[in-house]
């Protein structure tokens, strides 16, 4: 029972980031290279994401703190963060890594830096909502994993 | 075993098809890994185009396939592309999350076989063993295009025997026989034993290139065909074939290249993108330099293969870079193995910035009508172009070089003194010259570049290997700049006073620091003029940087030159250039390092 109330939690979880746009079908796409071979493969993968894309995060504050006028290196560093949010499916992040580059293109510095406050907050926000969908997770152990990555 | 494991890989084909994967970014990394496990494939991932380039040319026959991302900070996916296409021939797969028609168009034309949007699905995975078999096949076709060269020339002969008709008829009836089962033996062997496919293949070693390019120029490239090419070449074994896809491939190049420098102002960033198109050669080495406003500043550009060239470059004084200049664009042209940066790839704030491609065809420069591009080239923004050797020793595991790894970054104080083992060299001036006002560049001689720096340091300047048509380049010791070099050396400081306006601190870290191990062991080029641009001695020997690396010693197939154009007093030409070596540290940079490298390549 509390097995399956697990589950459905974990099902549910995961659906509304989905609906609420947190996270799009590429998510889905990561469960279903999880095998025997690794269990953990989503969760390695997202923690993987948020690691390199906090220091990508942190290289685009330095940058718009130290050559704030460079907008092609802002603009490159924009899409290198767009680049590895596609990896997840972390759909918010990714617009606001879009709006941000547009921004850069436009060369309009406070349109970049009030756009990179969003990309920030989604990133964390992100972050903080999959730490505890992969908590939960745990919770239920390997064989309800299996079961519910299908759904 | 080769043949072994390629038999017992064919007979299950595509079940393991050897596919490296180079991306920047970890995670996609770790999925397309995944991704490609799953399809039965043998995974290879690299996070740094260098070495991923690195890998393919010592393992040349170890992969089947090449999956590279578009944007990566350290070389452009097309140019890694290029590279792979020239040198190893590997069908190439391009991905991003740009799907604009332009770049997909861009991928086709640098010959990427297919063009793939992320996210990528795994079912886009599946079928990439496709592009490896056509290949396959075009290859056999090359083998029968053999054929029927050698069927030609022996029915040539033939025809001046008394009874050509008959002769020839029975011949060529015969040889069309042979013809057939020929190619049946070798479709056949194309599924059992791809070794055999694999040896009709041709290697464009650093040598075949570079008698193709002596071919080309001699010819004329715009009078360039294959059989010409072939016939000059004299390379037994080589078809027409073989020549005329390589240049194919050397025009998409040199086109390429044509166009980022037609459409490059001298402001235009600089990216890390220095490489070196030579079968051995790595180019590792990235190196920030600065051009300080007052006083002479020289930068010092190592090519990466085997090469070391030091290259002094007068900063800012107009006056000076006239007597400078220099200049070559050759570099798109005569693509082959080094490749040049792009223009665009010199980072100056000012107008600075024109990379040149001290490519061994420096004859090149006689070719002017035959090259176009090159005129555009020229056209810099007013001002004398000045020239560069860059350079891109292979890395040197042992030392820390600038960006490798922020945690070992030499200090100043070693690097001094290792400097100094290596300042002895005679004064040598670097001698070539643009004439900016003509559109082809003549090779003349480049006054010495004076530096105003307190500390003033031999810029050595290794010799250079070239094989054939060396370029001799005489550098002037006495000049030096240690802005550069400690600029080089101490990446933390110089990112920390990297800044729009930072030229000033960071000129004053310089004067403070001494050379880092940036100098090169001495080298000796000398580079007088147009002809002398192809007497390199062929017996340079290629040094090892301190805490840069050590360089191939393979002959010095290009040099690439950074040209920086000053027109104006107030330049600041900065110059970045990361270590290939990142790649043995984790290629994840320090957050807080990574970024300072970032803003030097392009402020």
């Amino acid at each position: 029972m509390e097995h399956s109330s697990l589950q459905r939690q974990v099902a549910y979880g995961k659906k509304s980031l989905v609906d609420q746009g947190y996270l799009d079908e590429q998510f889905y796409e990561l469960e279903e290279l999880e095998d025997e071979a690794s269990p953990n493969f989503v969760e390695e993968v997202v923690t993987l994401f948020f690691c390199d894309s906090s220091r990508l995060v942190a290289n685009i504050e330095q940058a718009l703190e130290k050559c704030p006028q460079d907008f092609r290196r802002l603009g490159s560093l924009a899409h290198q963060l767009k680049d590895s949010t596609t990896s997840i499916g972390a759909l918010r992040v990714k617009n606001e890594c879009t709006r941000f580059r547009e921004y850069c293109d436009e060369e309009n510095l406070q349109g970049c830096q009030g756009s990179f406050q969003k990309v920030k907050r989604e990133h964390a926000i992100l972050k903080q909502k999959l730490e505890a969908y992969f908590q939960l997770l745990r919770q239920t152990g390997p064989a309800a994993r299996a079961t519910c990555s299908g759904d | 075993m080769e043949n072994l494991s390629a038999s017992s890989r064919t007979e299950a084909f595509p079940v393991g098809l050897r596919v490296l994967v180079v991306d920047d970014d970890p995670t996609w990394l770790k999925i397309l890994e995944k991704m490609l496990r799953k399809c039965s494939y043998e995974v290879t991932t690299c996070g740094l185009a260098r070495f991923a380039l690195e890998m393919l040319r010592e393992r040349k026959d170890h992969f089947d396939i090449v999956i590279s991302d578009v944007n990566m900070p350290d070389m452009d996916g097309f140019k890694l592309l290029e590279h792979v296409g020239l040198e190893m021939d590997l069908p190439v797969i391009m991905m991003s999350i740009d799907g604009e028609t332009s770049r997909v168009m861009k991928g086709v034309q640098h010959g990427a076989c297919d063009y793939l949007l992320k996210p990528v699905r795994m079912k886009e995975l599946k079928n990439i063993w496709q592009h490896v078999y056509r290949k396959k096949m075009q290859e056999v076709k090359e083998i029968e295009g053999h054929d029927i060269n050698e069927d030609i020339q022996i029915r040539n002969e033939f025809e001046d025997f008394e009874d050509r008709h008959v002769l020839n008829g029975t011949d060529m009836n015969s040889m069309r026989k042979r013809k057939d089962v020929d190619n049946k033996e070798h479709a056949d062997q194309e599924f059992t034993d791809p070794a055999t496919v694999k040896k009709a293949r041709v290697v464009w070693s650093v040598d075949l290139h570079q008698k193709f390019v002596n071919a080309v120029n001699q010819i004329g490239f715009d009078k360039v065909g294959p059989k010409k090419i072939l016939d000059l070449m004299n390379v037994p074994g080589l078809t027409r074939e073989n020549v005329a896809s390589h240049l194919q491939k050397y025009r998409l190049y040199l086109s390429r290249l044509q166009k980022q420098n037609e459409g490059r102002n001298f402001g235009g960033n600089m990216q890390s993108d220095f490489s070196s198109k030579d079968v051995t050669a790595n180019f590792d080495l990235h190196s920030s330099t600065q051009m300080q406003q007052n006083g002479a500043s020289s930068k010092y550009i190592y090519t990466n293969q085997k090469i070391p060239a030091q290259v002094i470059v007068p900063d800012g004084c107009a006056d000076d870079f006239k007597n400078v200049v220099s200049l070559q664009v050759m570099d798109s042209k005569q693509a082959l193995l080094s490749d040049v940066s792009d223009s665009q790839k010199v980072n100056s704030v000012s107008q600075l910035g024109v990379l040149l491609s001290f490519k061994e065809m420096m004859p090149i420069v006689d070719m002017k009508p035959l090259e176009p591009a090159i005129s555009r080239h020229q056209s810099w923004n007013g001002g004398i172009p000045v020239m560069q050797f860059m350079q891109y020793p292979k890395h040197n595991h042992k030392r820390c070089s600038l960006l490798e790894d922020y945690s070992c970054l030499p200090k100043p104080d070693q690097e001094h003194q290792v400097f100094a083992d290596h300042v002895h060299t005679p004064p040598s001036v670097i001698s070539v010259t643009c004439n900016t006002e003509d559109d082809m560049c003549s090779v003349s001689e480049l006054k010495p570049v004076h530096t105003n720096q307190k500390s003033s340091h031999i810029k050595p300047i290794s010799p250079v290997p070239f094989m054939t048509n060396p370029v001799s380049v005489q550098v002037d010791s006495g000049l030096s700049n240690t802005q550069d070099y400690s600029g080089l050396s101490n990446t933390q400081d110089f990112g920390a006073t990297c800044g729009k306006d930072g030229s000033t601190n960071q000129k004053d870290h310089y004067n403070d620091q001494t050379c880092s191990g940036w100098i090169p062991p001495p080298l000796q080029l000398s580079l007088t003029n147009e002809t002398d641009l192809v007497s390199l001695p062929e017996q340079l020997q290629l040094c090892s940087l301190q805490g840069i690396g050590c360089f191939e010693n393979v002959g010095l197939n290009n040099m690439e030159i950074f040209q920086y154009n000053d027109s104006t007093s107030a330049i600041e030409v900065h110059g970045n250039w990361y270590d290939s070596l990142e790649f043995n540290c984790d290629y994840l940079y320090d957050s807080a390092d990574y970024p300072i490298v970032d803003e030097c390549l392009f402020a």
